[in-house]
């Protein structure tokens, strides 16, 4: 514990990264407490109500509320729980499952590789939103449903570094060396390349998240992910593109909200790799 | 004593698109219980493809073993299932590799992976395997062991991390360690502890030993008996004292001449190169190379046999005598 907190106070960004994703799960967890409003409680007066603290203010909404006159800060508020969820799942699962098939391929070769690197070059083909529209068009717009595709889409991405990690890693003169010792295949696989190829796949799911964050956003401005009236960042992004001249607030605070998620989990996810790179740790 | 390993008519050949390569070539030879047997030649003569084959190490394809047996305690290896041969790796036979540099995983601690073969093959508990490994530490002279167990491979010198692998091929007490040119990549200084080190290990626990190397000075001063490889074969093979100072393989005497004497007369070096694997010549694969070769050399292939009454176990593949050729002094 001592040595985690070290760790972080080493590395300004770092904390930057850590305080950012802790405010974003923080905020997603206790949204009903935290949210001035209801999040979906139309308010056709206050309709494109600017921010209280700006000149075309004071209205009642902190920042403003959008074109049905929801309070745009709950909303975000309320979003956050949304783009976590869609996130963090996405990214495990997508990345689970990559890391799992590159670690095969790479490491058994043969036909297991050409089968796996084949359905990754398949799946790369295939345009991604014509492949959300077959899912949801058969499956039905939801929040599991995106997630699905989201996962299905990024699994790719993990299966493709993973596996020319691996290569690489086999050939090491350790892998011979643990052979040697007697270690089955699958602990190889498991207990010395899999913490190998660790620092890569974390690399590769911090931009994944923000993939997802910005497909979440794509996805729900086409109607295929969170149905109205509950509020995702895309989504609000998406509809306030329409009022930017006139209220630039209704575009502005999501798009803010996701590049300051997006910003954390990009600096975590460096440090996280520094952080479990044991040449770059002090000695203890 | 009974040996403890048996190899007979070991035969290895790699198939590859530019043909068959003949790595190894019927090489036959025992090794006692507590024997420490140094294996010569230099890259490409079969020394450690032959060990590698041996453990079902040697990938296949490509690898492929043609014929022969290599009994271990009793046991054939050769043919043996992965599970069976398995536990024999690392639990029976201990390994130590030409790097130690690449030879650790960078991401694991060194306690972890010493513990690892521990509790695999003896069936320890974590805390006992961690006790265990840091006796092993200690056991090669490597200060402070409960403080290495948690450092990472970076953190080691080279000479430690060597000995660190020593202790780990050491950890579940083998009665046969192979280590395959293991002070090569160290410096001579490093070089002369680690040697000194498997000596006095050697001494203590009575594990018989493979040592391979291109180095003869190096095996001058760890191994019992000496065998030298070229090409795939078996060209000479005796105790030390009796190769050394009395060679009857032209192979065995080039390298004794091609290395620096402290009088200063001089570099002989070996002329011409070695065969290429695919194309092996007709005989005797060194003769092209060899000034005494005889016409024979150069049809029939030579048989490993007793190099001279007088001394047990010095055998040579010749059809040629080095004694009646020439004795001291340079060959042409």
């Amino acid at each position: 514990m001592r040595r985690l907190w070290r760790a972080i106070r080493r590395s300004p960004s770092g904390l930057v990264g850590i305080v950012l994703v802790g405010v974003f799960i923080f905020t997603a967890i206790a949204a009903p407490l935290l949210a001035p409003m209801d999040p979906v409680a139309i308010d056709l007066a206050n309709r494109l109500g600017a921010p209280t603290w700006t000149v075309e203010g004071p209205g009642a909404h902190p920042l403003g509320a959008d074109q049905l006159g929801r309070d745009i800060l709950s909303r975000i508020i309320w979003g956050s729980r949304i783009t976590l969820v869609v996130a963090i799942t996405a990214v495990v699962m997508s990345g689970a499952l990559g890391v799992l098939l590159g670690l095969l391929a790479g490491f058994l070769g043969g036909w297991t590789e050409r089968v796996i690197m084949r359905l990754a070059d398949v799946q790369l083909s295939i345009p991604l939103m014509l492949f959300a529209l077959l899912i949801i068009g058969a499956l039905g717009p939801s929040l599991f449903n995106l997630i699905i595709v989201l996962a299905l889409t990024g699994w790719t991405r993990f299966a493709r570094i993973v596996r020319g990690e691996t290569l690489s890693l086999r050939e090491r003169e350790f892998v011979m060396s643990v052979r040697a010792a007697g270690a089955t295949g699958l602990r190889i696989m498991l207990r010395h390349i899999l913490p190998n190829v660790m620092t890569a796949a974390i690399v590769v799911a911090t931009l994944e998240v923000a993939r997802v964050v910005i497909l979440e956003s794509a996805l729900s401005f086409l109607g295929m992910g969170l149905q109205p009236p509950e509020a995702s960042w895309g989504r609000m992004l998406a509809e306030g593109r329409d009022y930017i001249a006139s209220a630039w607030w209704l575009a502005t605070f999501p798009g803010v909200a996701i590049l300051l998620v997006v910003l954390g989990v990009n600096l975590f996810g460096d440090w996280l790799r520094d952080y479990f790179d044991p040449k770059l740790q002090e000695n203890r | 004593m009974s040996p403890i390993l048996e190899v007979d008519g070991l035969t290895v050949v790699f198939d590859t698109d530019e043909g068959v390569v003949h790595a190894v070539s019927d090489v036959s030879y025992d090794l006692q219980v507590g024997e420490t047997l140094g294996v010569v030649g230099e890259s490409g003569s079969g020394k450690s493809v032959h060990v590698l084959a041996m453990l079902g190490l040697v990938p296949m394809p490509p690898g492929r073993i043609v014929s022969g047996s290599v009994r271990f305690d009793g046991k054939e290896l050769l043919g043996l299932n992965r599970r069976d041969l398995r536990a024999i790796r690392g639990r029976d036979i201990g390994f130590i590799f030409q790097d130690p540099m690449t030879s650790l995983n960078p991401v694991l601690s060194i306690g972890r992976q010493m513990t690892e073969g521990l509790e695999q093959h003896l069936g320890m508990s974590h805390g006992q395997a961690l006790r265990r490994a840091a006796e092993l530490i200690d056991l090669v002279k490597i200060p402070q062991p409960e403080r290495r167990l948690r450092q990472y491979p970076h953190e080691l010198s080279g000479g430690m991390r060597q000995r660190v692998m020593i202790a780990m091929a050491l950890a579940c007490e083998p009665k046969l360690l192979i280590a395959d040119e293991p002070t090569t990549a160290l410096d001579v200084t490093i070089q002369a502890e680690i040697i000194a080190l498997v000596n006095d290990l050697k001494e203590r626990l009575g594990t018989a030993i493979i040592w391979i190397t291109h180095d003869l000075g190096v095996v001058a001063g760890i191994a019992d008996t000496v065998q030298v490889m070229y090409a795939g074969r078996l060209l000479e093979r005796g105790p030390i004292d009796a190769v050394f100072e009395d060679p009857r393989s032209a192979y065995t005497l080039g390298l004794l001449r091609s290395l620096p004497q402290a009088a200063g007369t001089g570099l002989v070096p070996i002329e011409g190169a070695p065969p290429d694997l695919r194309h092996l010549p007709e005989g005797d694969p060194f003769a092209p190379r060899n000034p005494y070769a005889t016409p024979r050399c150069h049809r029939e292939t030579p048989p490993l046999r007793q190099a001279d009454a007088s001394v047990d176990g010095h055998l040579v593949a010749a059809w040629y005598d080095l004694r009646q050729i020439d004795a001291p002094g340079p060959p042409k």
